[in-house]
């Protein structure tokens, strides 16, 4: 079943387009990375997935168009949002009673028990938590919501890396399952790789490279080749070559992995060098 | 009622706890303002006995409903206070984008926005001014007491009368303030930044414009009509103030042109700050 599906999509703020007709397709099940640089239209796109703002071209979201059917999507839909947007003075108890008041899918006991594993105590106002509990107590919010489709923008920006991994942990072992889809974007793409079943790589307002991880890892090479073979390295058509520590990396696509082998040690690059590789070449070859 | 729009208002009511604060603060203040000029009431107490019924309804009730009137503002001023920031706040802190995960309409979230100047406050200064009315009365006995006059505040100031006029009259103003709160929940809703100016400064400058162009003043005398006009619509006046029921006229009141046309741009400005909202993400 197709989760989204977007055809077209455009999206411009006066004389600066956003999203220059992007097309994507997300199946259910799915955890998608949304990943691009800053201003390259990614949370534009999700805001439109999310039915906040309008927009231009075709889009449904779970079968329906979010702009004008938010009412309704927003049953079966979660969202964390890229700041900490929860209202500095609301008790916690106060959001969990108001959660389980209008959302029909909140189980507030699931996210009581998922509480009781921090430091945050249902008393606690919001505006006294740091940061890092602030995320936790919205991932505690979002997964007592039984939704189909969980959008995450930018989830664990300014945390430390004990809290980001532990929300990671939290959103593989104690919710996805399956028939949930999340899209998550984030500028730490070598955190979320091996929680990542697909990736899209966004830039200037569209869609320039959309890959599942098991092509990924099929499609493309990293092969650190030895001085002596670079200039044949070259010859093969790398799509970026990079220096590390006086070693020369060639990154291919659908490159032989026999004749690579040929030249050097041969892996499965980062999504993060494949990002640079990507984006760099777009960018007058400055990575 | 939709468990959604129940939840929202009590949402309201957790954030903005002036609504509620502000008139207890001012009861208390009356209250204790009261008890001060009690001192020395029974001597005084005789002296207005000697006067004519209406003088004496007048003094003995003078503080009653000085403290209603009182309220009565206090509440206007939160109520003001409260549109200006109701939808504008949420944008400036960015939790609209945290309201919007959940599923509460917008239709939702402006209405029980609105139900707070127009049917919470109201309701909680009725409630807060019938109690310190009841508060003063016994206090007024109790001092009155020794001198055996006790009786003699009840039955000037008869608190269940003075409070169906004082139910009656938040009634009224609450639907013939109601554009003006719709206005201010418009205003909140759309403007970027300095919400007070955009609220106020079109209205001044129009009549302005007026006095410069053309030397008249009638816009300022419609604003003042939408200010004050309920009172010499909803009351017939024998006095400075309305003491039985006679003095209500919801006839008259309801079959004012200016109320209607009031409610018409009241659900014109409420439907407008719905589609503001729907579009409006946080502040960018």
């Amino acid at each position: 079943m197709t989760t989204i599906e977007a055809r077209g999509l455009r999206k411009a703020y006066g004389s600066t387009i956003a999203l220059d007709g992007v097309d994507l397709r997300v199946d259910e099940g799915r955890i998608v990375g949304l990943i691009g640089p800053n201003g390259a239209g990614k949370s534009t796109a999700l805001n439109a997935i999310l039915g906040l703002i309008p927009f231009d071209g075709e889009l449904r979201v779970l079968g329906r168009d979010p702009w004008t059917e938010r009412n309704l999507l927003v049953r079966d839909v979660a969202f964390i949002a890229d700041v900490a947007v929860l209202p500095r003075w609301i008790r916690v108890a106060q959001l969990l009673d108001f959660m389980g008041g209008v959302h029909p899918r909140f189980d507030r006991a699931k996210a009581e028990a998922f509480l009781a594993k921090t430091d945050i105590r249902l008393t606690s106002k919001a505006g006294q938590l740091s940061k890092g509990m602030l995320t936790q107590l919205h991932l505690a919010l979002v997964m007592a919501i039984d939704a189909k489709l969980l959008v995450l923008d930018e989830p664990t920006l300014g945390l430390d890396i004990l809290y980001r991994k532990a929300f990671y942990d939290a959103l593989l072992n104690d919710y996805f399952d399956h028939s949930r889809t999340i899209v998550v974007t984030t500028h730490q793409v070598e955190e979320i790789q091996d929680v990542l079943t697909d990736f899209m790589f966004i830039n200037r307002g569209r869609i320039v490279l959309d890959c599942s991880m098991e092509d990924f890892e099929s499609r493309y090479s990293e092969v650190m080749v030895r001085a002596e073979n670079t200039a044949a390295a070259r010859e093969l058509g790398p799509i970026n070559e990079r220096q590390v520590f006086g070693r020369s990396i060639f990154l291919f696509d659908r490159g032989d992995r026999e004749k690579l082998a040929a030249l050097g040690e041969v892996r499965t690059p980062s999504i993060a060098d494949l990002f640079v590789a990507v984006m760099g070449k777009g960018q007058g070859g400055a990575a | 009622m939709n468990p959604s729009l129940y939840w929202s208002v009590r949402r309201e009511l957790w954030e903005n706890r002036s609504i509620y604060i502000a008139p207890l603060v001012v009861a208390c203040v009356s209250l204790f303002a009261f008890t001060i000029s009690t001192i020395g009431m029974p001597q005084r107490r005789h002296a207005t006995l000697l006067l004519d019924p209406a003088q004496q309804r007048a003094v003995i009730a003078k503080p009653y409903d000085g403290a209603a009137m009182v309220l009565i503002l206090t509440g206007c001023i939160v109520a003001i206070f409260y549109c200006l920031d109701a939808l504008y706040g949420e944008r400036r802190d960015r939790s609209i984008l945290f309201w919007k995960s959940l599923p509460v309409s917008d239709v939702t979230t402006v209405l029980s926005k609105a139900s707070v100047p127009m049917v919470i406050l109201p309701s909680v200064v009725f409630v807060i001014t019938v109690i310190t009315h009841f508060l003063m009365l016994v206090w007024s006995s109790i001092v009155l007491l020794p001198s055996g006059l006790a009786g003699t505040t009840w039955t000037r100031f008869n608190l269940f009368t003075q409070s169906l006029i004082l139910l009656y009259g938040l009634i009224a103003i609450a639907l013939w303030h109601a554009p003006i709160y719709a206005w201010l929940l418009l205003v909140s809703a759309w403007a970027k930044r300095a919400a007070i100016l955009w609220a106020l400064l079109p209205w001044l400058l129009i009549g302005l414009f007026e006095r410069i162009a053309f030397g008249t003043s009638y816009w300022g005398a419609m604003l003042k009509e939408r200010l004050m006009g309920f009172a010499s619509t909803a009351f017939q006046f024998n006095g400075p103030t309305v003491d039985t029921l006679r003095g209500l006229t919801p006839g008259r009141f309801l079959t004012t042109p200016g109320l209607w046309a009031g409610l018409v741009f009241a659900a014109i400005f409420i439907a407008a700050a719905v589609r503001v909202r729907h579009g409006r993400g946080t502040n960018e």
